[in-house]
């Protein structure tokens, strides 16, 4: 028999305090108990996997197709959407009337709460595809029995009389997507040439540095601007769109590349990447199994900083009119419409409910990847 | 007891955490009197630190102070306690740095980069008495007078980053002279220093101490330091005093148990360890396993961190290198196992079937060869250890780079395991769940794995705390029987290199000064640099402070000197 060491110094009160469960929790355990004690984060995560769904099931959730016009209602307000009549529970809108002011020659809406339209859920509606496959003929809520001049305008309409909120819903399609097409390929260029400059160093990370320094060096919106002037204004909007997010990407995998190479040379010197090279581990073997198992979680968290640059460079770009163009719907393209004064002074709907849409998805983003940043080395306390 | 200064009753500080309280400083009272040194010493975790910061209110955040007093009394008998003060208040900012001051365990990050030394000696002075600008210059270069800084009138207008290790300590502790305080808390002020250096410092604390009657209270984990230093001595474990009593007691009638291990495990370094002792001396005429000559290496910096230098070890043989920081060592070691390339010089291997290959020239694939035989053995627990694999996985690691599979790997793991002392259920966890002394022996383990021959030990123990230390080399020399092994064993530490060392060599400056059997060096020095290292070492017998006729050597003059 051999004698097992277990003195009481050695295996301390951190052990018995942790538990055998800490004792074999590897990495991702460790980085799930950390980020759930980030409260904000975990609620924005909530939120981001609500705002994601919302998006998916867009075409089920928006009452209205967002291209719908109706001349009746240019620049309808807001109708609050109140769950109980008479006491009882019977959500509805009240109707609206419109006047037509003489002296400003301006049509003026006010609810009218003696004609309450009742609203009701999972409605009729003209078949459509969910997804783009699953055959629908509901709609998620929607007017119980629409005629002719009623109207469920809950975030107001626009110029046209379309409804704002089915289209802010049918916008986070383009606009969160966006952001994951535009971090997905950041994410292969930034890793790619990070880590080939990060593993070869010498004059190829020289190179590499210099052309990230340079590339950063260029203010972003006259660069977009030259090459979004440079898309064919006849190409397909789908191309439209796949063009903007390479260029929204172009600058964003800089700081990714850079993250990367950083890891990659603090890494190379740690003593236990030194030891699997005197284990005889080849330099892609070490490489696979202890450079990228080291920083992956890094790198997620810092993709998704990286995507609420991603949809606000979409947002800019969509804004100053050398984005996506309509009849694709993104938030950008709906702030397009609040570019004026006097559609603001009227219609304030039209900035803010994009706008507010833009700000929770980036700032619960942002709280997001605050708390996965945290949480990415689980073995700085622990330790 | 009008000579009191300081008394501690009942001190509790206690941090919370998820799973409650947890009392970092339980139930601790001692006294503080003038002119005198009370050393507080354990291992880490014990609470010292904690303590000597309760004293000054500056426990970091969110520990704090829950019960007992600190009576602080003054010269003209008026009576502070600081447990009631606010820790923000402006009364314990009067106390702190003019009535009590510190001095912290690394200089470097305790002094400001930006400012120069004489404008932050002279900002306590501003503080505290509001001494005008040009006479605060005046006090200044009197206090670096006093801590021996030479030429103050150009230091004064200097950077810490200019100064060197002690040179930041001294600083530090003219900047805590500067109010003339009357209790002087010093919290591992030497730790971070090399042995000769830290003789230097404790020398300079003890003198001022004398010169200005202060009271100083000295944290240390190191008890060679306690023996020379301390007329009283504290002993905490888990946040609780074990003993407290005149230095003298504590050493040589220890009360308690823990003391009495902790006494024990210093002794037992202080001599060669029994199963060395007993051992047939290695035959004179072994071909050596590794023959290295003139070997030097310069960095690209243009430093020469190892500089022609010459050693063999035979097969069973340990070899040490001892020197202090800076010496060189470590770079020596990383290149004999070829993990820096050297410029120049030949490391001859000489393989079991008698062929001999030049690590320093050799070939990717014998290289590999070589590194199957030659391992090594990191100081750092933590670093040297991937976090993100679990303990079978890292010692199966060289096991399956050597194209061992499934039942006969998982076998050799346990077997592994048992060998160095750990259970082979703990295959599954992680390296956090493991102390210092546990990963160190993980560390031992994937060393050993493919039966090497010599394996490389880079300060294997001085990341650990004391007791644990000769329990690490009493193992490391277990496997060396079992095994057949032989060491390059790389300390800083003599007490470690005399516990397990057949022979020793010196490092000094890249280049190696004495080499012989450690009995020779320890016991005949034959070098001055040498000479000056041992006299340095702090005695763990306080009957026997040697420290202070010690031997001095200074490079410069020992160059002219020999011409």
């Amino acid at each position: 028999m051999t004698d097992i060491v277990n003195l009481p110094s050695e295996t301390g009160p951190s052990l018995d305090l942790r538990g055998r469960d800490m004792a074999v929790a590897g990495q991702w355990r460790l980085f799930w108990l950390k980020f759930k004690k980030h409260k904000v984060a975990l609620v924005s995560l909530v939120v981001i996997v609500f705002m994601y769904l919302v998006a998916a099931l867009a075409d089920f959730i928006a009452p209205y197709d967002p291209n719908a016009t109706n001349s009746r209602f240019t620049y309808a307000p807001p109708q609050v959407l109140s769950l109980l009549l008479d006491g009882s529970f019977q959500p509805h809108v009240d109707q609206l009337k419109m006047t037509l002011n003489t002296e400003s020659m301006r049509r003026e809406f006010t609810p009218d709460p003696t004609k309450p339209l009742p609203v009701s859920f999972f409605v009729p509606a003209q078949p459509y595809r969910l997804l783009g496959f699953i055959p629908m003929q509901t709609k998620l809520f929607g007017l119980a029995n629409p005629k002719p001049g009623d109207s469920m305008y809950v975030f107001g309409a626009d110029r046209l009389g379309r409804d704002i909120f089915s289209r802010v819903v049918h916008g986070a399609q383009v606009s969160l997507s966006i952001g994951l097409v535009g971090v997905f390929m950041s994410l292969i260029l930034g890793v790619t040439i990070g880590g080939i400059s990060g593993f070869f160093g010498g004059w190829v990370d020289l190179g590499i540095q210099r052309l990230i320094e340079l590339l950063r060096s260029i203010p972003t919106i006259p660069l977009w601007m030259g090459f979004a002037a440079a898309i064919p204004v006849g190409w397909p909007p789908l191309r439209t769109y796949f063009v903007i997010t390479l260029i929204v990407s172009l600058i964003g995998w800089t700081s990714l590349a850079r993250e990367v190479r950083g890891k990659f040379l603090s890494l190379r010197n740690e003593d236990f990447v030194t030891a699997a090279r005197l284990d005889g581990m080849s330099e892609v073997g070490i490489v696979f199994h202890h450079l990228v198992p080291s920083f992956i979680s890094h790198i997620i968290a810092t993709l998704t900083l990286a995507i609420p640059s991603m949809i606000l460079a979409e947002t800019a770009l969509s804004f100053l009119g050398i984005g996506l163009q309509p009849p694709i719907i993104s938030w950008g393209v709906l702030l397009q419409e609040a570019q004026n004064i006097r559609a603001v002074a009227q219609a304030p709907w039209l900035l803010f409910t994009p706008a507010a849409a833009i700000v929770i998805s980036v700032l619960a983003l942002n709280f997001l990847g605050d708390g996965l940043r945290d949480a990415a080395d689980p073995y700085e306390s622990v330790a | 007891m009008s000579n009191t200064i300081l008394k501690v009753r009942d001190l509790g500080t206690s941090f919370p955490t998820r799973t409650g309280l947890f009392k970092a400083v339980d139930g601790v009272s001692f006294d503080l009197k003038r002119g005198q040194t009370l050393c507080v010493v354990g291992e880490s975790g014990s609470g010292k630190s904690v303590t000597a910061r309760s004293i000054l209110q500056i426990v970091d955040r969110p520990g704090r102070i829950e019960s007992g007093s600190i009576l602080l009394t003054r010269a003209d008998g008026t009576v502070t306690d600081l447990a009631k003060l606010d820790p923000r208040g402006k009364e314990i900012r009067s106390v702190r740095g003019k009535e009590i001051a510190m001095i912290f365990q690394e200089p470097m990050s305790s002094l400001s980069p930006v400012h120069r030394i004489g404008t932050q000696i002279g900002e306590t002075l501003r503080i505290h008495f509001g001494t005008p600008k040009h006479e605060q210059r005046e006090r200044v270069l009197e206090l670096l007078r006093q801590v021996e800084i030479p030429r103050p009138e150009s230091a004064i207008d200097r950077y810490t980053f200019e100064f060197s290790g002690g040179m930041r300590q001294r600083v530090m502790i003219a900047m805590a002279l500067a109010c003339n305080p009357s209790v002087l808390i010093a919290d591992e002020p030497t730790t971070a220093l090399d042995v000769t250096t830290q003789a230097e410092i404790l020398d300079l604390i003890k003198k001022l101490q004398k010169s200005h009657g202060m009271a100083v209270l000295f944290i240390t984990h190191d008890m060679g330091v306690v023996a020379e230093i301390a007329d009283d001595v504290l002993v905490m474990y888990r946040g609780k005093v074990m003993e407290t009593g005149p230095v003298e007691q504590i050493f040589h009638a220890p009360q308690d148990e823990y003391t009495r291990r902790l006494i024990g495990s210093v002794v037992k370094l202080e001599k060669k360890a029994e199963a060395r002792t007993a051992r047939a001396a290695i035959p004179a005429g072994t071909k050596p396993l590794l023959d290295v000559r003139n070997l030097s290496m310069t960095f690209p910096s243009g430093l020469k961190a190892v500089d022609d230098v010459s050693l063999t070890v035979r097969p069973g043989e340990t070899l040490g290198i001892v020197g202090e920081s800076g010496s060189g060592k470590t770079t020596m070691g990383r290149c004999l196992l070829r993990i820096y390339d050297p410029q120049a010089g030949s490391i001859d291997y000489r393989r079991p079937d008698g062929q001999t290959i030049d690590i320093r020239t050799a070939d990717k694939a014998s290289l590999q060869k070589v590194r199957r035989e030659v391992r090594m053995i990191f100081q750092d627990p933590v670093g040297s250890l991937s976090p993100r694999k679990n303990v079978g996985q890292i010692i199966a690691e060289p096991l399956k780079l050597a194209g061992m599979r499934g039942r006969e790997l998982d076998d050799r793991v346990a077997e592994l395991m048992l060998q160095v002392g750990l259970e082979p259920s703990w295959r599954e966890r992680y390296p956090h769940a493991f102390s210092g002394g546990q990963r160190q022996r993980i560390g031992i383990a994937r060393a050993i794995a493919v039966n090497p021959r010599l394996i490389v030990a880079d300060e294997a123990t001085s990341a650990l705390d004391v007791s644990l230390r000769s329990q690490m080399l009493d193992l490391m020399m277990k496997l060396q029987d079992e095994l057949g092994l032989s060491y390059v064993f790389i300390s800083h530490d003599m007490s470690v290199i005399r516990y397990m060392c057949d022979r020793v060599a010196v490092m000094y400056r890249g280049k190696i000064v004495e080499t012989g059997d450690t009995d020779q060096v320890i016991n005949a020095p034959a070098h001055d640099y040498t000479r000056a290292l041992l006299s340095a070492i702090p005695h763990p017998d306080p009957r026997n402070r040697r420290m202070h006729n010690r031997f001095r050597y200074d490079a410069s003059r020992a160059a002219s000197a020999n011409g």
